[in-house]
């Protein structure tokens, strides 16, 4: 049974078993690749998108979950030429270092922006759990509260 | 400026082992293989590809844009945006006017070694201004003739040409030229004149990862791929001596299941499918020996290994003998270390008739091609590698087995195969950051200076048997220059010290891990000056400085060391809850030291801020050089702070994020003070560097609380 769902604006459908991981929908069969896989295991968020605008761990999330919903990955966050908030503020901040992370952090912080938009740094230790081996977190936290002015 | 490159290492190597073919056996105190020891731990690393053709450098665009192959990997580190500095400048055009890229083999830009070792710019920044500016030259001459004016009466600017009143473009110029001449190296800029060298240049690859733009070797695709997946083994040291594939066979998406001498793997049509299927292959493993923590220690302790003398001066070794009066004595343990990248290791391969098509995030293209060319019994000409994106080198891809296996299955099913590791396959089939065992030795003068240091290095393998060092050089060497990293004794003015070099070896693959022995080596050390310094009764900044020479190398720590006391502010007595810690190296001819600001909280560590002042010499980008400080000292604070593999039942664990606990945005120190120096013309080493000395510096601050030394990663408080 397909499952049809609206991907970042456009109606999108997929034949794939019900109980397969979003991710590898999103990626080898829509063809978008911005969302990354890191572990498989919802641990580490590089495969951090959007299901209704919260954010989600598309390795482990079932694709029949997304019947009828709302998913956003980072090519439906902002384009070059319109970049989200956050994007900008990462660019600003000039965060990424390898880079592969970093859709996940994006995505993780524009969903935690939507609900806390001046988090305090506190907030972001809580809310702000992937994981980024560059070790690039003292320049995304400044990049999170500048996308929290950006955004006002 | 231009000063010519200090001869190769390799050829430098080469010679000395001429001379000494004798002594490659066991022995085990040669002045020879210590000169060579001493030699490489401050030698500039050459780059050692071809430099004679500029055009498979730099192509010219008819739009003008100058689309730059770079022979090193972009994994991170910032090498495409520090090198597109360097290029722009000699070139005279502006920095959004060049788009690097990685070279494909088949250009016939290959860096024969790798990149990795904090070299890529230190290598290239010679050669490549030679190369833009005889670029630059090659443009002007053509231009010249195109014009019908003289050479002389054209300058460059912008990727403009202009002259006795006519100009033209780089790209129509270039679209023009059928022929090119290669002119002598033309005299390079005054550095007055630079315009991005020396700048904070926004990253060329920023807007790529800020979009999700498709640039990685996960992201790799090619029409009708298929996607295959390997059984590896979760034990140690394991070999499979029987398969059955009947189950698997018949799984959903299923195209071949592939059994080969050393590996067993499945080709699907997803890789869902793929993962499924591999779950049903019954391998069955022989196990050669059974290991646990417990034998992993034993084996790496000092005087288990075999012993190699890499430093020696004065007579460190009587004056610290068993027994000797005021002797003083530490041991330091650090454990096996994951590389833990995010991106795992895979490769996308297309086997053909006549060649090998493989994208894949690697940190050594040419010796993947080598490899590759070997297993499947082709010319490497034949294998090319387009190499794309890491996410995340570390080390982890200067070994790409997967590359061969990617190929196997390809050749197996006729048609492109992706395949990559899961992160259960990453964790237990790493090629980890060996542990480590220090043994440090000390005495003090009457009045408080160190009249003897010793240190004992005992390591697991990092250079031996990595394909990137030939096995002649490593029996010359016959130590582990990768293990002793950061291990000699930087402090010239102790008149008696000494180095020795154990090699152990594992029953699980052991290598390069970012800033290699670096780590543990300066954990121990700088720990062991702070021990010393309280013995002395001396201030641990001024206890160092008292050691240190005249000797340039010497001047430039200095000048580090008081820096960074100076603004950091530091301090011996804790100030409330919180304390500081110092630690300093050289490493890579760049010398760094760290502040660390430090309390306990609910019994753990916690790192409040980090004061680093760092010399690499002429800085290229300092906006980048500050985000590899910041990186390493945030991932080397995960090191030491969380990180650990343990081995039980002969196999390695954790086998997931979370387990292996890893520094996160919550303890990320919040704020991080980078000072940069320039006291060298040069650019040196940044990559690697800044991790030295963190472990040290947090642990001597936690002393400095508690009251209690911790010698053993991951510290705890």
């Amino acid at each position: 049974m397909p499952t049809n769902f609206n991907l970042n604006g456009q109606q999108a459908t997929t034949e794939a078993d019900p109980n397969s991981p979003l991710l590898w929908v999103i990626r080898d069969e829509l063809g978008l690749k911005g969302t990354k896989f890191g572990c498989g295991k919802a641990a580490c968020g590089a495969c951090t998108l959007h299901v209704d605008g919260k954010a989600v761990r598309s390795c482990s999330y079932p694709v029949k979950f997304i019947e009828g919903k709302e998913v956003t990955t980072i090519e439906g966050l902002g384009t070059p030429d319109n970049l989200h908030p956050v994007q900008q503020a990462w660019k600003e901040e000039i965060v990424p270092q390898c880079g592969y992370c970093q859709p996940g952090f994006m995505m993780a912080t524009a969903a935690m922006l939507k609900e806390i938009p001046e988090p305090t740094d506190e907030d972001i230790d809580n809310n702000i759990v992937n994981v980024c081996r560059c070790g690039t977190y003292y320049r995304m936290r400044k990049a999170i509260h500048r996308a929290s002015q950006l955004s006002k | 400026m231009s000063k010519p490159k200090s001869k190769s290492r390799r050829k430098f190597l080469i010679k000395a082992g001429i001379g000494t073919g004798l002594l490659f056996g066991t022995v085990y105190c040669i002045p020879i293989r210590r000169k060579i020891a001493e030699q490489v731990n401050v030698a500039e690393s050459p780059y050692l590809g071809s430099t004679d053709d500029p055009k498979i450098w730099f192509e010219v665009t008819p739009d003008n844009q100058i689309i730059f192959h770079s022979p090193k990997m972009e994994m991170g580190q910032g090498v495409f945006t520090g090198l597109a500095q360097i290029a722009a400048d000699e070139l005279e055009i502006g920095i959004e006017q060049i788009k690097v890229v990685h070279a494909s083999t088949e250009l016939g830009n290959i860096d024969p070694f790798a990149t990795g070792g904090s070299t890529s710019i230190n290598s290239l920044w010679q050669p490549l201004r030679e190369l833009a500016a005889t670029m630059r030259v090659m443009l002007i001459n053509a231009a010249a003739d195109q014009l019908g004016v003289a050479a002389s009466g054209l300058s460059a600017l912008n990727g403009v040409i202009s002259g006795s009143g006519k100009s033209i473009t780089y790209g129509e110029v270039a679209a023009a030229v059928t022929e090119w001449e290669v002119p002598d190296t033309p005299e390079l800029k005054d550095p007055k004149t630079y315009k991005y060298i020396g700048k904070p240049t926004p990253r060329v690859d920023l807007m790529d990862k800020v979009t999700g733009a498709p640039i990685y070797g996960m992201d790799a695709e090619m029409p009708g791929m298929l996607y295959g997946s390997v059984v590896r083994p979760s034990g140690l040291d394991s070999k499979f001596t029987a398969v059955d594939t009947t189950l698997a066979e018949g799984m959903p998406g299923v195209v071949k299941v592939i059994v080969e001498d050393d590996f067993v793997g499945v080709v699907a049509d997803s890789y869902v499918n793929a993962e499924n299927a591999k779950q049903k292959i019954k391998v069955t493993w022989e196990l050669n020996k059974k290991w646990d923590d417990f034998d992993v220690e034993e084996a790496i302790k000092v005087g288990k290994g075999h012993p190699i003398e890499i430093q020696k001066e004065g007579s460190a070794e009587k004056l610290l003998e068993d027994g000797a009066e005021g002797l003083i004595q530490s041991e330091y343990f650090s454990p096996i270390g994951a590389h833990a990248q995010i991106e795992p290791n895979g490769c996308l391969a297309f086997v053909e008739e006549d060649k090998i098509t493989i994208k894949m995030s690697t940190q050594v293209a040419e010796i993947t091609r080598k490899e590759v060319a070997k297993r499947m019994g082709m010319d490497k000409d034949e294998v090319i590698i387009k190499p794309t994106f890491l996410g995340g080198g570390f080390g982890r891809r200067l070994h790409t087995p997967n590359a061969i296996q990617a190929a196997v299955m390809s050749k197996a099913v006729g048609k492109p195969v992706k395949c990559f590791f899961t992160r259960k396959e990453e964790f237990q089939n790493d090629s980890f950051r060996p542990p480590t065992h220090n043994v440090l030795k000390g005495k003090l003068t009457a009045d408080g200076k160190i009249e003897a240091i010793s240190h004992d290095i005992s390591s697991g393998d990092v250079m031996h048997g990595s394909p990137l060092l030939p096995g002649i050089l490593q029996k010359i060497i016959g130590a582990d220059l990768g293990a002793w990293r950061g291990g000699m004794i930087q402090y010239h003015g102790i008149p008696n010290y000494r180095a020795v070099s154990w090699r152990v070896k594992l029953p699980f693959a052991t290598s390069w891990w970012r800033s290699l022995g670096l780590l543990a080596n300066t954990f121990a050390i700088e720990s062991f000056m702070d021990e010393l310094a309280e013995k002395a009764g001396k201030d641990p900044v001024s206890f160092r400085l008292d050691h240190l020479t005249e000797t340039k190398a010497d001047i430039r720590l200095a000048k580090v060391i008081a820096k960074a006391a100076e603004v950091a502010g530091y301090r011996n007595e804790a100030t409330g809850d919180r304390a500081m810690g110092f630690a300093c190296s050289t490493d890579v001819n760049t010398p760094c030291a760290h502040v660390a600001e430090v309390s306990i909280v609910d019994g753990e560590i916690k790192v409040h801020k980090v004061t680093c002042v760092m010399d690499p010499g002429l800085v290229i980008n300092p906006d980048q050089v500050r985000a590899q400080c910041e990186g390493s000292i945030i991932m080397g604070m995960s090191a030491v702070l969380y990180e650990k593999m343990n081995v039980k039942n002969n196999a390695l664990y954790p086998v997931i994020y979370g387990a292996y606990e890893m520094a996160l945005m919550k303890d990320a120190p919040k704020e991080i003070n980078v000072v940069l120096l320039e006291n060298s013309d040069y650019p040196g080493g940044v990559g690697e560097p800044p991790l030295g000395p963190i472990g040290a510096a947090i642990a001597n601050a936690v002393y400095r609380l508690t009251g209690k030394r911790v010698r053993r990663i991951p510290l705890r408080a």
